[in-house]
């Protein structure tokens, strides 16, 4: 899908990445009274990225809780909460920081509506920062992306614009099943760009097309697409043109953007920085292999992080892909 | 600079019943003699509920079934407290108190079947489905308490059950930290067993009991003696009490005994003393209960076969009615997993329906 533009007579203003998921949380949150915010420091804080700032003095300390800080307890509450009728937007303060609450997520959340044969569907958004770029200390870098698309009934959204942002979080809100919500930290406030200043909801499940072209496809999502872009634009001055893809939701996958590309073009280079091994890179080449491979002119390519623990900030450099790497990747599609 | 106390504490334990079912008339709950037999009814009717499943089981016309054998007291002495509008957040013992609610036996026999169907509870009950990660389910009753408790609700609360080896993890201390915090509308409703799987008590924590742990989140708690349903019936009601009045969480703790095998799939002679077993078994809060009754001229055997009969046929009709469903439809391994099927499960969901029966 292309994403749809901005009409010239709509109203907009200029957001950052964080700016745009606020924007979205407060009007869902004045859109709908049963939608509240929880986690650790959302409140007079405003959260640690102040992706929640403001929300407290506009909606009061029964809408926005700081909680303990125990992140079973806030996505475990948040499953009753549901029940009780609230729709509860859950921040993890980092992606590193959310494995006390993976047996909430995975042994609750993602069952619930299984468990009770549809009684109690869980609307609960987790949203958490992920991936790295920003020089933290050990834990604040993680991207796991493929843990939770891995594990049958949530969905995994990762915008990469603010425009984008804005739309899904405010989809992620209004779905009527859990949404891991994951925000690329490292372009939080790496550019700004207009966005509509009225609500709108943009649909999970579909993927954009970047940017058209002719001769490799490029396939990321989140922090990504800015490496994947600049990958591109190099190699549009070597006479290389790279359409880029931007998946927008892991789970469930456009798959059918990433095969209209692939059937048009034939090369494909898939690009995250989660770790390879069965990432979400690995998922994309299997389907593009099994349903389009007649049209096929290279095997899929994956530009990841290392099956390795992310590094310390000395060195997280040569762990994220560049578009060096990713450029090379092109290359070696085009020479098979 | 002095040494003060900022803290002390005690915790209570009620007893009501001797283990021959002689009560301390002092302690003894205004009840009419419907409502005192009403009690032991109750028991009845979970025991035999619950054997029917041992029996089914071996069978082999029930799956793994965690038996209730020795807790009745805990569940009847709470369940006759419970309001309509109260929630259960239960874990896989609480068969007891669910059949009590206005769960149907035959759905609670399904779910240990092996049939989701089961957890599709009647409209108006408010239980969550079984939670069998133990404690996880104490977290649902906080959010839910609180949720009941944002809504304005002054009535309605929420329990939350788990038992003496839930105590150790770490979302017990979550869910009371939690509680306590939001002062949720939760009941915090702890049958301590003894016994998780093969493991004892004593080994779980070197704390003495379970209720003194109310104090470090600033929650009030209790020791009752799970085997007397009296006295449960009392604790209940006032722990009740004060989650309805609005004033946070509450710690019971009910000290009972897990009469039977961890699960079907346990065998407890591996690691449990016959004459433990024997020590319990002459504190049966059935017979307990029964002794009182026969001895306050409330009970002789010619109500006790009536009553035997009469759960024996219910439990026999609701065994017939549950056996008699047909499996569920193979394509309901997906359909519910979302609100709207994802492309792959479409394409999955064909698999099935080929295989449909």
């Amino acid at each position: 899908m292309v994403a749809k533009q901005t009409a010239a007579a709509e109203k907009t203003e200029k957001l950052t990445l964080a700016q745009a998921v606020n924007r979205g949380l407060a009007q869902e949150m004045e859109r709908d009274p049963s939608v509240i915010v929880m986690g650790e420091d959302v409140g007079a804080d405003g959260g640690v990225f102040r992706v929640t700032e403001g929300l407290l003095e506009k909606f009061g300390p029964n809408r926005v809780m700081d909680t303990p800080l125990a992140e079973s307890a806030i996505v475990g509450a948040a499953v009753g909460l549901a029940v009780a009728g609230f729709r509860p937007v859950c921040e993890i303060q980092f992606t590193g920081f959310v494995y006390p609450a993976l047996n909430q997520l995975f042994a609750h959340v993602a069952r619930y509506r299984n468990r009770s044969r549809g009684k109690y569907p869980l609307p609960i958004v987790v949203r958490m920062p992920y991936g790295g770029g920003i020089h933290p200390p050990e834990h604040h870098s993680e991207s796991y992306e493929a843990l939770f698309a891995h594990t049958p009934g949530l969905k995994v959204v990762i915008p990469s614009t603010p425009a984008d942002a804005k739309g899904l979080i405010a989809s992620a809100i209004r779905d009527e099943d859990p949404v891991i919500f994951m925000e690329p930290k490292r372009i939080y406030r790496a550019f700004r760009e207009e966005v509509s200043v009225e609500p709108y909801a943009l649909p999970i499940g579909e993927a954009k097309i970047v940017c058209e072209g002719r001769d490799v496809t490029i396939v990321a999502y989140g922090a990504m697409i800015k490496v994947a872009m600049e990958a591109q634009e190099m190699l549009e001055r070597q006479g290389v043109s790279a359409e880029v893809i931007d998946l927008r939701t892991i789970n469930p996958l456009d798959i059918n953007a990433v095969l209209r590309s692939a059937e048009k073009i034939g090369r494909v280079v898939v690009v995250h920085e989660a770790p390879r091994n069965v990432g979400v890179g690995a998922e994309i080449a299997a389907l593009v292999q099994e349903r389009a491979m007649l049209s096929l002119l290279a095997p899929v390519e994956r530009v990841c992080g290392f099956d390795a623990v992310f590094p310390f900030p000395r060195l997280e450099e040569h762990y994220l892909p560049t578009k060096e790497r990713v450029m090379e990747a092109v290359q070696k599609t085009l020479g098979f | 600079m002095p040494v003060t106390i900022i803290h002390e504490a005690r915790t209570e334990r009620l007893e009501i019943l001797d283990k021959d079912g002689k009560a301390d008339e002092a302690l003894l709950p205004k009840l009419s003699s419907e409502e005192m037999t009403g009690l032991y009814k109750l028991m009845a009717r979970m025991r035999r509920f619950d054997e029917k499943a041992l029996a089914l089981q071996r069978q082999g016309r029930m799956g793994t079934w965690g038996s209730i054998r020795g807790q009745e007291a805990c569940q009847a002495g709470l369940a006759v407290n419970l309001l309509k509008e109260d929630w259960l957040a239960p874990s896989f013992r609480e068969h007891g108190v669910m059949i009590s609610r206005g769960i149907p036996m035959r759905q609670v026999y399904a779910i240990w079947r092996g049939d989701e169907r089961g957890h599709h509870f009647p409209e108006g009950v408010n239980c969550l489905p079984v939670s069998i990660p133990v404690a996880s389910q104490l977290l649902h009753a906080a959010g839910l308490g609180l949720g009941l408790k944002l809504r304005g609700e002054n009535r309605a609360v929420a329990v939350g059950f788990a038992g003496d080896g839930a105590s150790s993890e770490g979302d017990f201390h979550e869910a009371l930290n939690f509680g306590g915090v939001f002062k949720s509308r939760t009941l915090f409703f702890i049958q301590n067993n003894q016994w998780a799987i093969s493991v004892p008590f004593h080994k779980q924590t070197a704390a003495k009991t379970i209720a003194q742990r109310a104090h470090g989140y600033g929650i009030p708690g209790m020791q009752v003696d799970g085997n007397d349903v009296l006295a449960v019936y009392v604790a209940a009601k006032k722990a009740l009490e004060h989650v309805r009045s609005g004033d946070g969480p509450y710690l019971l703790e009910c000290l009972t005994y897990r009469m039977e095998n961890h699960t079907t799939a346990d065998d407890a002679t591996r690691y449990r003393l016959a004459d433990e077993l024997a020590y319990w078994k002459e504190r049966d809060p059935i017979d307990r209960m029964r002794a009182f009754l026969v001895s306050s001229k409330l009970w002789d055997d010619g109500k006790e076969r009536a009553l035997l009969e009469e759960v024996s046929a219910e439990v026999e009709a609701e065994v017939k009615a549950f056996e008699a469903q047909p499996p569920a439809p193979t394509t309901d391994i997906v359909d519910f997993m979302y609100k709207e099927r994802p492309w792959y499960l479409e394409e999955q969901r064909a698999v099935l329906a080929k295989e449909s029966r």
